[in-house]
C-alpha cells in the first residue's frame, strides 16, 4: 500500500506544481494572446482565448507610433553596461572576501545586503537633485551607474558564494605545482569561476532589464528603456489593452528568449550556488 | 636529494602557539611518518615544510640551503592532499602534466613523463577523463601521479588515504611503500592511523600539542616508548597502563604491559580477573578483563581459538621482560 500512497502523492504534487506554474505564467500568456487581438476582442466579455481573428495590427501601430528600436537599444545598453561595470567591481571584491577574509568580512557582507532593505523612494529626490546638478538627468551613463550600484550587493553575494565553493587546497596544489599568481588565476581559478560568473552575469542582466523604478523616474526621452516604452502605453486616456499588450510583449520578448536559452545557468544562479 | 632540517621552527596563529620551537632532521630517502592525535599540529608542520604557511620563527633547510622564506614552488617538494585537490576542469592527463607545464618543459618530454606515470599508476585507461568521473582510489592515484612526474626532492602526504575505504586503504598503503622503495625519494607522511605509521615508516615522529614526544624507528617506539603517551599511542590495541600498588612493586608510578605480553592460564598467575567483552578476529582474540583493584580493564591478546567466555575467571602473568616502567611524570624509567 505504501507504494500506492506515494504514487497518489506524486500525482497530487505534480498537478499542484503545474497549477502553480500555469498560474504564474498566465498573465504573460494572456498578454501575448491579447497582443494579437483587436481592441474590441481584447475587452470582450466573456473573454476569448484562442478562437479570434489573429492580427499583427497592434504591432504595426506600436512600431509606427513609437520608436521601439531606440528603447530596445537603451535597454540593452543599460543592462549590459551596468552588468559589465558591476562585474568589474564585484569580481575582485568577492574574490578578496572569499579567499582572504578579514575579521569583519561577514559584517561587510551583511551591511551591503542591508542597503537593499532601504526603500528606493527614500533616496529618489537626493539622487534626482544630484543628477540635475550634474546635468545627467536622462543620461544613460548616470543610469548605468545607478543600476550597477543597486544590483552590486546581490552580485557580490552571488559571486562570494561561488568563490567560497572553490576549495583552497586546489589553489595550494597549484602553488606547489609551481604556478605563479598569474598562472594560478589563468589556468586554475578562472576556469573554475567562470560558470559562477556566467550565472551572475545572466541574472544581473535580467535584474537590470526589469528595473522599473529608477529607469522611469530618472529618464524622459534619450535614456528611456523598454520599461518607459510600456509605461507610455498605459496612459489613462483611452485604454488600448491590445496595443499595451503588444508593447509589453515586445519589451519582454528579448529577455524571455534569453532566459529560455539559459535556464540551466539561471537556476544555478538563483539558488546562489547551493545545488550542483 | 631530499635532506630536510628544521631548526627551532615555531608557528603561532595569532596568540595561539600551535608549534613551539621544534628541531627535526629528515635524512635523504627516508620515509618519515608524523603521527599524533587530531589537532596536534601534524598538518601545520607539513604545511610549514611545504611553504604553504610562513614560520613564526626558526629555520627550514632543504639540502643544506635555507628555504625558510622560499615560495612553495621553489622548494622542489610535491604534496598530495587529503582531499586530492585535483583540478576539476582538467582531464587526468592535464592534471598530471600541470606541474611540468608550469616548469616550461617541452611537449614531447611532458607526454613521455605523463604516459610513464599513468602506466605505473594504472591510469592509462582513464587518462582522458575528468576527476569527477573517477573513483576515490583513482583520484588518489592521479594526485600521486601529479606529484611523481616532477621528480621532486621530497614528497609530502597529508592523510592521503583517509577518504578511502578500508580495503582500498591497505592496497594504496602498499603501493605508496613500493613507490618509496623504487624511487628512494624522501617522503613525509602525515597520518593519525598508527597501523599506517608502523607499517610504512622508516622513522616515526610522535607529536602531541606541537611537541615532538619521540622520534625513532617503529620497533624502537614499540620496544622503548619514552613516555606513557607514546606507549599508549604506538601499538594496537593500546598498551595497558597500570598505576598504584602493583606499579610500586616494580618501583614505578605506572607500569605498562602490551596485550600481547601476557601468559594466560586457568590455574593461577600474578593477577586474577573476570572476562568481560571479547573480540574474536579469527587469528587473535582480545579479552577485556576486569581485575579487582585496577582502575581500568586490561586488554589481553590470546590465540585464535581459546575456549573462554564472558564471566569466566582468568589468571594473568605479565611477561617479566616486557614490563615498561614510568615515573610520576610519565617518563620511562630504565
Ligand atoms: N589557519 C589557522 N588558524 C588558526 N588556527 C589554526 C589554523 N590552522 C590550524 N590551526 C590550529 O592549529 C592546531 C593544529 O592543527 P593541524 O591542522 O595542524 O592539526 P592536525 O594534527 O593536522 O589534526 P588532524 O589530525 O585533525 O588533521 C589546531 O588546534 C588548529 O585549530
Ligand atoms: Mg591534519
Amino acid at each position: 500500500m505504501a507504494r500506492a500512497v506515494t504514487t497518489q502523492r506524486k500525482i497530487v504534487f505534480t498537478a499542484l506544481a503545474w497549477g502553480i506554474g500555469l498560474m504564474i505564467f498566465f498573465p504573460i500568456l494572456w498578454t501575448i494572446l491579447t497582443s494579437f487581438k483587436t481592441e474590441a476582442t481584447a475587452i470582450a466579455d466573456p473573454p476569448v482565448f484562442f478562437n479570434f481573428d489573429w492580427t499583427l495590427e497592434n504591432y504595426r501601430v506600436v512600431q509606427e507610433r513609437s520608436d521601439y528600436m531606440r528603447y530596445l537599444w537603451n535597454s540593452v545598453a543599460l543592462a549590459l553596461g551596468s552588468t559589465f561595470l558591476g562585474i568589474l567591481i564585484a569580481v575582485p571584491a568577492a574574490w578578496s572576501m572569499a579567499f582572504v577574509p578579514a575579521r569583519r568580512t561577514k559584517d561587510v557582507l551583511l551591511w551591503m545586503l542591508s542597503t537593499k532593505m532601504l526603500p528606493a523612494v527614500g533616496v529618489l529626490y537626493p539622487i534626482r537633485l544630484i543628477l540635475i546638478q550634474l546635468g545627467l538627468l536622462d543620461s544613460k551613463i548616470a543610469l548605468i551607474f545607478i543600476l550597477m550600484l543597486i544590483n552590486l550587493p546581490i552580485i557580490i553575494w552571488m559571486l562570494y558564494t561561488y568563490f567560497r565553493e572553490i576549495p583552497g587546497e586546489i589553489l595550494e596544489a597549484a602553488r606547489m605545482d609551481g604556478a605563479t599568481l598569474k598562472d594560478e588565476i589563468l589556468y586554475v581559478l578562472t576556469p573554475m569561476a567562470i560558470p559562477g560568473i556566467a550565472s551572475t552575469v545572466l541574472l544581473n542582466i535580467i535584474l537590470a532589464w526589469n528595473e522599473a523604478f529608477w529607469t522611469l523616474t530618472l529618464t524622459t526621452v534619450n535614456a528611456a528603456p523598454l520599461t518607459a516604452f510600456i509605461a507610455s502605453y498605459s496612459s489613462p486616456e483611452g485604454l488600448f489593452y491590445a496595443k499595451l499588450s503588444a508593447a509589453s510583449t515586445m519589451a519582454i520578448a528579448p529577455i524571455l528568449i534569453m532566459g529560455w536559452f539559459s535556464q540551466k545557468q539561471l537556476v544555478r544562479g538563483l539558488t546562489f550556488g547551493a545545488v550542483k | 636529494m631530499g635532506r630536510i632540517t628544521l631548526d627551532k621552527v615555531r608557528k603561532a596563529f595569532g596568540d595561539v602557539e600551535v608549534i613551539p620551537p621544534l628541531d627535526l632532521r629528515i635524512e635523504d630517502g627516508e620515509f618519515v611518518v608524523f603521527v599524533g592525535p587530531s589537532g596536534c599540529g601534524k598538518s601545520t608542520l607539513l604545511r610549514l615544510i611545504a611553504g604553504l604557511e610562513d614560520v613564526s620563527g626558526g629555520e627550514i633547510r632543504i639540502d643544506g640551503t635555507d628555504a625558510t622564506h622560499l615560495s612553495p614552488a621553489k622548494r622542489g617538494l610535491a604534496m598530495v592532499f587529503q582531499s586530492y585537490a585535483l583540478y576539476p576542469h582538467m582531464t587526468v592527463r592535464k592534471n598530471i602534466a600541470f606541474p611540468l607545464k608550469m616548469a616550461g618543459m617541452d611537449k614531447a618530454e611532458i607526454d613521455r613523463r605523463v604516459d610513464g606515470a599513468a602506466k605505473v599508476l594504472n591510469l592509462s585507461s582513464y587518462i582522458d577523463r575528468r576527476p569527477g568521473q573517477l573513483s576515490g582510489g583513482q583520484r588518489q592515484r592521479v594526485a600521486i601521479g601529479r606529484a611523481i612526474v616532477r621528480e621532486p626532492s621530497a614528497f609530502l602526504f597529508d592523510e592521503p588515504l583517509s577518504n578511502l575505504d578500508a580495503a582500498l586503504r591497505v592496497g594504496m598503503r602498499l603501493e605508496i611503500s613500493e613507490l618509496h622503495k623504487r624511487l628512494a625519494t624522501t617522503m613525509i607522511y602525515v597520518t593519525h592511523d598508527q597501523v599506517e605509521a608502523m607499517t610504512m615508516a622508516d622513522k616515526i615522529v610522535v607529536l602531541r600539542a606541537g611537541h615532538i614526544e619521540q622520534v625513532g624507528s617503529p620497533l624502537e617506539l614499540y620496544r622503548t616508548p619514552r613516555n606513557t603517551f607514546v606507549a599508549g599511542f604506538i601499538g594496537s590495541p593500546k598498551m595497558n597502563l597500570i598505576e598504584g600498588a602493583e606499579a610500586e612493586k616494580h618501583g614505578a608510578h605506572t607500569i605498562g604491559v602490551r596485550p600481547e605480553h601476557f601468559q594466560i592460564s586457568a590455574e593461577g598467575g600474578t593477577w586474577t580477573g573476570t572476562i568481560g567483552v571479547s573480540e574474536h578476529l579469527g587469528s587473535d582474540t582480545f579479552f577485556h578483563v576486569t581485575v579487582p583493584g585496577f582502575a581500568e580493564p586490561l586488554t589481553i591478546r590470546a590465540g585464535g581459538e581459546v575456549d573462554l567466555h564472558y564471566g569466566d575467571t582468568i589468571h594473568l602473568t605479565p611477561d617479566a621482560s616486557q614490563i615498561h616502567r614510568f615515573d610520576a611524570k610519565g617518563l620511562r624509567l630504565s
